[in-house]
């Protein structure tokens, strides 16, 4: 195995726990951390595959990629926050007000 | 050497991801992935894009994570979610975490994988900045206009959440 097979394969690895993260767990902003796992898995698979392009136009898209999920968490923290104020948990069943 | 310290990183990157799925404390999670983060940054800097390395633990470890830490202590650890860790989509979604690794490990099966190349100065700092400022000059731009909306809807979010109490 190579080494850009073995970081194809942690990112993908990275991807898939981060999903399973959202899904099975319970508390919000765990839940909010493996979506942060989920992107982390996908900017080491961009810059493995920059790096064997030898391409600086990766890494630019990669810093992009930083501020934006800088910017998500700013934004996202602040709602977690508000909706544990409203409610009194951060229980993600206790949010079930647009089920059918 | 090299190598050894590759296989070493993944590997504890991979564990602080599983930790994530098997801590209960949010606080402890917070800390897996920072430890997932400081992993990758250290690849990073193995594979030679120092650059993104420093961003990694600037940005994402510096900042963002330390954003999280400070929201996980503002809130109350009695909460039914500190105690319960996993909802009841945990065998739903570990039915898929298994799916979803068996397509991933069968479709890096089939990848022809060219070698990697053997990369000069193509990421360091001088040659990313003059290439981020020459060519990318308007996604920077741009980058400034979206803090400054994100800025400004945090603070719209204060102000929805100061009238949700008064």
């Amino acid at each position: 195995m190579d080494n850009t097979q073995l970081l194809l394969a942690l990112s993908t690895a990275l991807f898939a726990i981060g999903l399973a993260g959202v899904v099975i767990r319970r508390n919000l902003l765990v839940m909010l951390m493996c979506m942060e796992l989920m992107l982390n898995g996908v900017v080491l698979s961009l810059v493995t595959l920059s790096h064997q392009a030898a391409s600086t136009t990766g890494a630019v898209l990669v810093f992009l990629v930083f501020v934006v999920a800088a910017a998500e968490i700013g934004i996202a923290v602040p709602i977690v926050l508000l909706l544990a104020r409203r409610r009194h948990t951060l229980d993600a069943d206790a949010f079930t007000d647009l089920k059918g | 050497m090299q190598q050894a310290m590759l296989w070493f990183f993944a590997l504890a990157a991979l564990a602080g991801g599983l930790l994530m799925l098997l801590l209960r404390h949010p606080m402890r999670v917070a800390l897996a992935l920072i430890s997932t983060m400081i992993s990758l940054a250290a690849i990073y800097a193995i594979l030679g894009v120092h650059v993104i390395a420093v961003f990694q633990v600037l940005i994402y470890v510096g900042a963002v994570m330390v954003f999280m830490v400070y929201a996980i202590m503002l809130l109350d650890v009695r909460d039914a979610s500190f105690t319960r860790r996993y909802s009841g989509y945990l065998l739903p979604g570990l039915a898929g975490l298994v799916v979803l690794a068996f397509a991933f490990a069968w479709g890096l099966r089939r990848d022809t994988v060219s070698p990697a190349v053997a990369v000069g100065s193509v990421f360091d700092v001088q040659p990313f900045s003059a290439a981020f400022l020459n060519d990318y000059w308007l996604y920077f731009e741009l980058t400034s206009v979206l803090l400054l909306a994100a800025v400004v809807a945090a603070i719209a979010i204060l102000k929805a959440r100061r009238r949700g109490n008064g």
